[in-house]
């Protein structure tokens, strides 16, 4: 059951988007949101969607895996539109209902608000379903070093990622042993309400939470020994380099800014 | 031959908690290590063999006494790391001393820490890789490895810092006899090619008996040092300290016991049965 939880889906492959180094693809997703959300009509969000597109048809991951990863998040979705739907008022009148209001404006609003929602969702799934993890860790540890000169401690906290992402496999196994231990003992885990099977969860806490602690500390031990001493004066193997084809991604992603700048100025 | 470990009157007692009076590991404890030797540590639990491994790259400090790693003080807080980029440890679990999720990476891991150029780093992994024979799993992540190869490459991450000694911990302690053998391989190929002095703690007497010098511990203190021979030839010492004498050496023990006259120096398995052949035809 532990073993479906797929944690960062990275799909691996060797598409245009794939090969594009992980701080363009971040660097991207930032301009793709700054658009989205600066997107007001039909026009400017056809500009966008077609961004997006293009993205998708190069990264050749299959449009399924994109609504696979969308099925949890339905529900803030459909509350999205209802909302917009129910509470926007306007002047266009259509359904007037006890206490139930919809207008034109409030249709048009939920749309939009429901692509955005969509749109925003498949930009990020775009991003993890392309970039391993370890290349993201590196990308924004690379992204964010500006900010070490006000101490912000950014190779900690890439190297923690790293290290978290490590270890779910590991922790994940050791979960499901403590599980098959406590069942072969006759522990059950299926039946009873909520309160119960919460309850039910404790003995495998317990244990588990003891050796993440254990592994923790024989894990500190042996990166002393491998002489870890913090980011400072560490290198790299993989350097990040940026390439021709990603200078050609930032003009793409710099025309759609300018594009949808422009459009809004004009009021389109 | 030089020295590459020399431990000099070490006395270390682990702190007590709550006001409770510590444990004392050793007393007056004096070791040396030649360097490009091939040493065994043995010992029951609970002597101190861990605590030894652990002075040797000042991941613990002496109370008392000195330990030098190639000449240099372990407990000179300023030279901390070229002790341990001299003296390599591997551990007893894989899972818990891997760092990154790719293989490639976690080799690397050491290297960057010391500040090497990138190409040298990538040469060193690539070297250290082929050299435990993991060459093919560079890509692989390491939780999908068996236990063995885990561990092969905990060992390529160390030899990618290019130690003079590696220290290892029970490397063999959590693995199927096919894995301890791939470990055992690839330490024995490292000390005779490499000329690496290797340090191994082991409860196994089959991979002590493959190392040049065999030094039992009992109580913090040097029970018995020597070749693989002479050491386990002192069966009762042994038995005495809850250890077993190589399965070999326990049997003409046991014979000699009922009347024969067999040497207890006999090893490997066609050794003994050389011997027996001649005391049987004798």
């Amino acid at each position: 059951m532990l073993k479906d939880i797929t944690l960062g889906q990275y799909f691996p492959g060797n598409s245009p988007v794939h090969r594009l180094d992980p701080r363009t693809k971040l660097l991207l997703l930032i301009a793709y949101i700054v658009a989205l959300f600066t997107a007001s009509n039909w026009l400017t969000y056809g500009v966008v969607f077609a961004f997006l597109a293009v993205g998708i048809t190069l990264s050749a991951i299959p449009l399924k895996s994109f609504v696979h990863g969308m099925k949890p998040l339905v529900f803030i979705l459909v509350f999205t539109g209802i909302l917009n739907l129910f509470f926007t008022t306007g002047e266009k009148l259509l359904v007037h209902f006890w206490i139930i209001h919809i207008y034109w404006e409030g249709i048009v609003r939920a749309l939009f608000m429901m692509s955005r929602i969509l749109m925003l969702l498949c930009g990020t799934f775009l991003l993890t379903y392309t970039t391993s993890p370890i290349s993201l860790t590196d990308g924004l540890e690379s992204l964010l070093s500006p900010l070490k000169k006000i101490h912000l401690p950014v190779h900690e906290l890439s190297m923690m990622m790293c290290i978290a992402l490590r270890f779910i496999p590991t922790l994940i196994e050791e979960t499901d042993k403590i599980m098959s231990a406590q069942k072969a003992r006759g522990a059950d885990f299926e039946s009873g309400n909520l309160v119960q099977r919460v309850k039910a969860l404790i003995p495998i806490l317990v244990p588990l939470f003891i050796s993440a602690f254990r592994r923790a500390d024989e894990l500190a031990t042996a990166m002393e020994c491998r002489c870890y001493q913090g980011g400072d004066g560490r290198t790299k193997m993989k350097l990040l380099r940026y390439k021709l084809r990603d200078y050609k991604a930032f003009l793409l992603g710099a025309l759609l800014l300018t594009v949808v700048f422009v459009l809004r100025g004009f009021g389109l | 031959m030089s020295t590459a470990i020399s431990v000099e009157h070490l006395s270390y007692t682990y702190p007590g908690v709550d006001n409770t009076p510590g444990i004392a590991v050793f007393e007056d404890m004096n070791l040396q290590i030649e360097a490009g030797s091939f040493v065994a540590v043995l010992g029951s639990n609970g002597c101190g063999k861990s605590t030894l491994a652990k002075h040797f790259n000042s991941i613990l400090l002496p109370c008392g006494g000195k330990v030098y790693v190639c000449g240099i003080n372990t407990a000179d807080a300023e030279r901390v790391i070229s002790v341990r980029r001299n003296v390599g440890m591997v551990f007893q679990n894989p899972d818990n001393q891997i760092v990154a999720n790719v293989v490639e990476e976690d080799v690397a891991f050491g290297p960057e820490n010391l500040g090497v150029a990138s190409p040298v780093i990538r040469q060193r992994v690539d070297r250290a890789l082929k050299q435990v024979g993991m060459f093919a799993y560079r890509d692989h992540a390491p939780h999908l490895l068996s236990g063995g190869q885990k561990q092969r490459i905990a060992i390529a991450g160390v030899i990618a810092m290019e130690p003079k000694c590696i220290v290892l911990d029970e490397p063999t302690a959590m693995l199927d006899p096919r894995g301890r053998k791939e470990v055992m391989d690839t330490i024995l190929t490292l000390n005779r090619e490499k000329h690496i002095t290797v340090v191994l703690i082991t409860h196994h007497m089959s991979e002590a008996a493959q190392a040049q010098r065999v030094v039992v511990l009992e109580k913090g203190a040097v029970a018995a040092d020597g070749t693989p021979q002479e050491v386990f030839s002192q069966v009762e010492l042994l038995h005495r300290l809850r250890l077993a004498a190589p399965e070999t050496v326990e049997l003409c023990y046991e014979l000699n016991k009922n009347g024969f006259a067999l040497p207890l120096t006999k090893l490997s398995a066609e050794d003994c049965a050389l011997a027996l052949y001649e005391a049987i035809k004798a």
